[in-house]
C-alpha cells in the first residue's frame, strides 16, 4: 500500500528521468524557462539526487537552500552559501552561465575558484540541460535574505587561488560519456553515482590534499569521524554479499536484512536516496555491483587468540541479545554483523564510534522505526571495546585486522570534543 | 517560588487553537493521536512526564537494573509530584500515600505502556453484559446487596474488531482458542470468538510453565499460553514499525524493554506519529484542569503548567482525556465536569465504581535435587494459564459468590533482589536463610500473581477529593476509599485453592497459599489495574461516559482508559483499554466529526 502511494507521487519524476538521460547526450542550447513545468520538476529531482539540501539547508531551519550550514573538512570548516534566488545574498543576480560555471566548473561569477567541498568535480558530469533544469527549480524556491561568509578556513587554505593547483591535479571537466558496451541501466547508474549523486565525494579514498585517488574509486574513506565504507562489489569489505535488491532497499528505506543507515549516510537516505525513483536505485545498484573485487581479505584470527576469547565473551554478554549469537541480527531492525561490510572495513572508525557513542539509524516512510544502538562507552573500557570489535571482525568466517586498544583510546578522546 | 518555596505560577498565557488536545501520551493518548491525525486534524498531546525513547532511555547497557527501576521506581511517578490519600472505609480519615505500594502509577511518554508486563487479554463476552447476565442466570438476589455492577454499554462483538486492531498493532503472541466460533486445541476454549489468529505464535514456555500445563491437563483443565505482547518473533506492524523477538531476559515488569521486543507506544506508535506534521507533543507539562465555557457543557481546552511554573492555556475543539485511570478521575473532579459521586445518596457519577484486581498466589517449593526451573528465563507475559474459573465460565450457584479469574504459572522472572524464596520456618536472616535461598532459588514456582481475580464494584468503594491534603499546586488530593468485600474474598479463596492444587500436582514438596484478605492493604502490590471512577454505560445517572467514552455532560470531551471500566474482570486490562480506545476513535472518526460537539447516538 505504502509502496504504491510512493509510486504514484513520483510518477512525474519518473517521466523526467528519461529526459535526464536523453539530456546527457543531446547538444546544449536550452534555456531556463519558468513556464516549463517539466524542466522545473526535472530540476527538483536533480536537487534531490544531488542532495543539495544536505549542505545548503540548515536542518530544521525551515529555510530551504538559504545556506549557513558548516561543512566539516579535514582543512577546517566551510559554510554552505545561500542558493535561493535572493538577489543580494543568494544567487538571484547570477546569469545561467554563472550558475553553470559554479556547478560544473567550480568557478564563481568573479572567476575565482570554489572549494571542492562543492562537488563540482562530480557535477561536471551533468549536462548543460541538467544544470538549466536545476536552476529553473532553484528559481522557484522562496528567496531568503541570509548573507553567508562561506570561507572560514585557516591560512593558507583560505586562499582560493590555491585551488588552481588543486583543480589542476584533481579536476577533470566534462560531461558523462556513456559506455556503449554497457547497458542503458548501467550507464544511468554510472552517471548518477559519479555525477549528481556524487558518491565518490565521501566513498573514494582521498590524497593528503583531499583529492580523489582515481584508481581507488569508491573503495572507502574516513569522513567526519566515521568511515564511509567500500561500496564496490568487494566480498568482505564491500557490497559483495549484498544482492541488487538489498542495495535498492537500503537506499530506499535506510534498512535491509544486513545493514542500517546511520551517521552521514542516514542523512543521504533521508534527503536523497529515499526520494529517488526505483528505476534509478536499480541503476545505481547495477553500477555499484559491477565494480570489481580487487583485494583478498586476510584470514580470520585464531579463535584461541586471547583477544578473540575475551571479545566473544563480551559479545555474548552485551551484543547477542539483539545481534544474535550467530551475528545475523534481525532483518530491518538489528544489523547483521556477520554480513555487514562496515564490520570488516579496513578502517574500523565507524565500528569504534558506534560502540563508544551509540548511533541512531534513519527513519523513512517505509521503515519509520529508526532503531538505535546504545552507547557502550561508559560500560566497556578501551581494551574491552577493542576485543569485542576484533571478535566481530573475525568471528563468522571472515577476517579483518584486529582493533587495538590505542585506536579506541584515540577515538574516545577525539569523539569527546565532537558535538555530533 | 513563593515564600514557602512552593512553585507559584503566573497568569496563564494562551496558545494558538488546536483541533484536538490530548491529555497524556501513553497507550490511549498515542492511539487517539494516531487515529485523529489520520483525519487531518491538528493534534497536540500534553504529557506530565519526560519524553522517553527505547535506545536512549531503556538501553540494554543498564536497563536490567532491579535496584534502580524496581526498588527505587525510576520510571514511575514520584509521589512528591502527585499522590492520593487512602482509607478503607468512609468513617476513617484518609492519609496520603508517600511511597507507592498497592499499585504503581507510570509517568512520562508511553505511560504504563512502558513498564507493563505485556499480558494482552480480551475480556469474556459475558463480562460486558455482567449485570444482565448474572441476574438472568442466578437472579438478582444472588448478588450482594451493596454490589453495584453494571453492563458496559458495548458488547464483545462490537469490540472484537478493535481488540483485533490493538493486537495487530502490538504483534501479540498467542494461540487462538476460538476463531469465528470454531474451538482450536491449545488455545483458550472459553475466549470470545476472534476474527483471526494472533499475529505471532505464542512465546516458548520454559520447563516450569510446561510442567504446570501438564499438571493442569492431568487434572482435566485446558491450559493455554498466556497472550503476550512480548513477541515470540520479529514483527512489522501495520504502521510499518518493527519489533524484535523477546530474549526472555525477565525484566519486563517495572522496566522498559531494551530489545524492541515489548509492545509499547514507543515500539508500536510513536516513531510513526512523530513523522506527522499535524502532531506535536509537550512533555514535562502537567494539565491542571479542563476548561469549559460559561454553559459548562462545552470544553474549550486545557490549562497546564510547564516545568518553569508558567501556566498556559491550550484551546482546542475536542479534548481527549487519556491520562492514567486515576488521573482522569482526578482531572474531572478538579475541572468540575460531571457530578461527583455521593455514596450516601448514591447519586453522581465521577468517582463511582472504583475497583482494583483481586490477586493472590501460591508458591510451590520443589526438591532442589530433582527440579531446576531456571526461573530467570522469563518474560512479563510468559506462562500457562487456565480459564475454567474465570468470569461466569463455571456455575457459581453452589459457591455463593460471583466473578472469577484466570489462574496460571505466570512468573515474570527471578530478579535477584526480590526473588529469595524460602519455605515456612526458615529464619529471616543469617546462614540458615542464605542456605535456604541457595537451595530454593532454582526449584521454586513463585508465580507472583498466579490468581488473577475480578474485582466488582460496590456502593462504598469510590474516589472523591480529600478535604485536608493538597498537591503542589494547591489542588485537593484525590481520596480513595476502598476495601475488599466478602464476595471477592470468597472468590479468591476458591481460586487460590484450585491454583494450589495444580502446583501440588506438579510435584511440589510444599505449597504455600497466600490468600487475599481484608482489609485492602495499600502497601502490598496487587497489580496496577486500578479502574473505574469515570465509567461508561447507558444511563447518565449511573455513568460518566456514554458507550463511546464520550462525556454525558461535555460532549466534546472523551475519556479513555480503564477509568471507564464499570467493574474489573478477571484479566489484565490493557487489551481492553486498547480496544476501547480504538472503538472510541472509530466513533469519533465516523460519527462525531460529522457533527462535532453533539452527543453520539446510542
Amino acid at each position: 500500500m505504502r509502496e504504491r502511494r510512493g509510486e504514484t507521487r513520483r510518477l512525474p519524476a519518473r517521466l523526467s528521468v528519461a529526459a535526464i538521460l536523453a539530456g546527457a547526450v543531446v547538444v546544449h542550447g536550452g534555456q531556463v524557462d519558468p513556464q516549463d513545468f517539466a524542466q522545473v520538476e526535472r530540476g527538483r529531482y536533480l536537487a534531490v539526487v544531488g542532495d543539495c539540501a544536505s549542505c545548503h539547508t540548515v536542518p530544521g531551519s525551515g529555510r530551504p537552500y538559504a545556506g549557513g550550514r558548516a561543512i566539516e573538512t579535514p582543512f577546517g570548516n566551510l559554510v554552505a552559501p545561500n542558493i535561493t534566488p535572493d538577489p543580494e545574498t543568494g544567487i538571484g543576480s547570477w546569469s545561467d552561465g554563472d550558475f553553470d560555471a559554479a556547478v560544473r566548473r567550480g568557478r564563481r561569477p568573479d572567476g575565482s575558484r570554489l572549494y571542492p567541498a562543492m562537488p563540482y568535480n562530480a557535477y561536471t558530469k551533468m549536462s548543460h540541460d541538467d544544470v538549466l533544469a536545476l536552476r529553473a527549480y532553484l528559481n522557484t524556491v522562496p528567496p531568503v535574505s541570509n548573507a553567508v561568509e562561506a570561507n572560514t578556513l585557516p591560512f593558507p587554505y583560505n586562499l582560493r587561488s590555491a585551488m588552481r593547483v588543486w583543480d589542476g591535479l584533481y579536476f577533470t571537466e566534462g560531461e558523462y560519456q556513456p559506455d556503449p558496451r554497457k547497458s542503458e541501466e548501467w550507464n544511468r547508474g554510472a552517471y548518477l553515482v559519479t555525477g549528481p549523486a556524487h558518491c565518490p565525494a565521501c566513498h573514494t579514498p582521498k590524497s593528503v590534499l583531499g583529492g580523489d585517488k582515481a584508481d581507488r574509486l569508491l573503495q572507502g574513506s574516513p569522513l567526519q569521524g566515521w568511515f564511509a565504507p567500500n561500496i564496490t562489489d568487494e566480498n568482505s569489505t564491500g557490497l559483495g554479499r549484498w544482492t541488487h535488491e538489498d542495495l535498492v532497499l537500503y537506499l530506499k528505506t535506510g534498512h535491509n536484512r544486513i545493514a542500517a543507515a546511520t551517521g552521514p549516510m542516514a542523512e543521504v537516505v533521508e534527503l536523497s536516496s529515499s526520494q529517488m525513483t526505483d528505476g534509478d536505485l536499480r541503476a545505481i545498484a547495477t553500477y555499484l555491483k559491477s565494480l570489481p573485487r580487487l583485494s583478498h581479505p586476510p584470514a580470520p584470527l585464531d579463535p584461541r587468540d586471547p583477544r578473540m576469547v575475551a571479545g566473544q565473551a563480551i559479545y555474548r554478554d552485551q551484543c547477542s541479545a539483539c545481534h544474535e549469537l550467530d551475528g545475523q541480527g534481525s532483518p530491518q531492525l538489528f544489523p547483521s554483523l556477520a554480513q555487514s561490510s562496515v564490520t570488516r572495513a579496513q578502517d574500523p572508525a565507524t565500528l569504534i564510534r558506534i560502540l563508544l557513542r551509540g548511533a541512531r539509524s534513519v527513519a523513512t516512510e517505509a521503515e519509520p522505526t529508526a532503531p538505535g544502538m546504545p552507547s557502550y562507552g561508559g560500560q566497556l573500557d578501551d581494551e574491552q571495546i577493542a576485543a569485542v570489535l576484533t571478535f566481530i571482525r573475525n568471528g563468522w568466517g571472515s577476517g579483518a585486522s584486529a582493533v587495538s586498544p590505542s585506536a579506541v583510546a584515540i577515538a574516545r578522546s577525539r569523539l569527546a570534543s565532537r558535538s555530533d | 517560588m513563593d515564600a514557602q518555596g512552593k512553585l507559584r505560577y503566573v497568569v496563564s498565557r494562551r496558545l494558538p487553537n488546536k483541533d484536538v488536545v490530548i491529555v497524556g501520551l501513553g497507550w490511549t493518548g498515542a492511539i487517539m493521536a494516531q487515529e485523529l491525525t489520520e483525519e487531518g486534524l491538528e493534534v497536540v498531546a500534553i504529557e506530565r512526564g519526560p519524553w522517553r525513547d527505547s535506545p536512549t532511555d531503556f538501553p540494554p547497557t543498564y536497563m536490567q537494573d532491579e535496584l534502580r527501576y524496581r526498588i527505587r521506581h525510576e520510571l514511575f511517578l514520584a509521589p512528591a509530584q502527585s499522590t492520593f490519600t487512602f482509607r478503607n472505609k468512609a468513617e476513617q480519615t484518609a492519609l496520603p500515600i508517600r511511597s507507592w505500594g498497592a499499585f504503581m502509577p507510570g509517568n512520562g511518554v508511553g505511560g504504563a505502556g512502558v513498564h507493563w508486563n505485556g499480558e494482552i487479554w480480551r475480556f469474556l463476552p459475558s463480562d460486558f453484559v455482567l449485570k444482565t447476565h448474572l441476574t438472568q442466570r442466578y437472579g438478582a438476589k444472588f448478588l450482594p446487596a451493596d454490589m453495584r455492577i453494571q453492563d458496559w454499554g458495548v458488547t464483545y462483538d462490537e469490540l472484537e474488531p478493535h481488540y483485533d486492531r490493538f493486537e495487530y498493532l502490538c504483534g501479540a503472541s498467542g494461540t487462538a482458542g476460538n476463531i469465528k466460533g470454531t474451538i482450536h486445541e491449545g488455545g483458550n476454549p472459553y475466549e470470545g470468538p476472534r476474527s483471526r489468529p494472533y499475529p505471532t505464535p505464542a512465546q516458548e514456555q520454559p520447563f516450569g510453565y510446561q510442567l504446570f500445563a501438564k499438571a493442569a491437563r492431568e487434572l482435566g483443565y485446558k491450559p493455554f499460553p498466556q497472550p503476550s505482547a512480548n513477541l515470540s518473533t520479529a514483527y512489522q506492524n501495520p504502521l510499518g514499525l518493527r519489533l524484535g523477538a523477546c530474549t526472555y531476559c525477565g525484566f519486563c515488569e517495572w522496566f522498559g524493554c531494551a530489545n524492541y521486543a515489548k509492545a509499547s507506544p514507543q515500539t508500536t506508535l510513536l516513531p510513526a506519529l512523530v513523522r506527522k506534521p499535524n502532531f506535536s507533543a509537550r512533555t514535562d507539562c502537567e494539565v491542571l484542569r479542563i476548561n469549559t465555557d460559561a454553559s459548562g457543557k462545552r470544553a474549550t481546552g486545557v490549562t497546564f503548567v510547564d516545568s518553569s511554573g508558567q501556566e498556559w492555556e491550550q484551546p482546542a475543539e475536542l479534548v481527549i482525556l487519556a491520562a492514567f485511570s486515576l488521573f482522569n478521575v482526578q482531572l474531572l473532579l478538579h475541572s468540575g465536569i460531571g457530578r461527583p459521586y455521593d455514596p450516601i445518596s448514591q447519586t453522581g457519577v465521577i468517582g463511582r465504581n472504583y475497583t482494583h484486581q483481586t490477586v493472590s498466589t501460591a508458591t510451590g517449593f520443589f526438591d532442589h535435587r530433582k527440579y531446576n526451573f531456571n526461573p530467570f528465563i522469563a518474560s512479563g507475559a510468559i506462562g500457562m494459564c487456565i480459564d475454567e474459573f474465570n468470569g461466569d465460565n463455571f456455575d457459581h450457584g453452589p459457591h455463593g459468590f460471583v466473578g472469577g479469574g484466570y489462574v496460571g504459572h505466570v512468573q515474570t522472572g527471578a530478579r535477584p533482589i526480590e526473588t529469595t524464596p524460602t519455605p515456612p520456618g526458615t529464619p529471616t536472616w543469617g546462614a540458615a536463610w542464605k542456605q535456604a535461598v541457595r537451595e530454593n532459588y532454582l526449584s521454586t514456582i513463585k508465580p507472583g500473581t498466579g490468581v488473577h481475580g475480578s474485582f466488582y464494584a460496590y456502593r462504598d468503594t469510590y474516589l472523591d477529593l480529600d478535604p485536608t491534603y493538597k498537591d503542589r499546586f494547591g489542588r485537593p488530593l484525590m481520596r480513595m476509599t476502598i476495601d475488599l468485600h466478602d464476595n471477592e474474598i470468597k472468590q479468591n479463596r476458591f481460586l487460590t485453592d484450585k491454583f494450589a492444587e495444580i502446583i501440588q500436582a506438579m510435584g511440589a514438596r510444599e505449597v504455600v497459599k497466600q490468600y487475599r484478605t481484608a482489609p485492602y492493604d495499600i502497601t502490598a502490590y496487587q497489580t496496577t489495574h486500578v479502574n473505574g471512577g469515570a465509567i461508561m454505560g447507558t444511563d447518565p445517572n449511573t455513568s460518566a461516559l456514554n458507550r463511546y467514552l464520550q462525556s454525558w455532560d461535555v460532549p466534546n470531551l472523551f475519556v479513555t482508559g480503564a477509568s471507564a471500566f464499570p467493574q474489573n474482570a478477571g484479566y489484565n486490562p490493557t487489551g481492553t483499554v486498547g480496544a476501547l480506545a480504538y472503538w472510541s476513535a472509530a466513533a469519533i472518526r465516523s460519527q462525531y466529526l460529522k457533527r462535532p460537539g453533539r452527543p453520539l447516538d446510542a
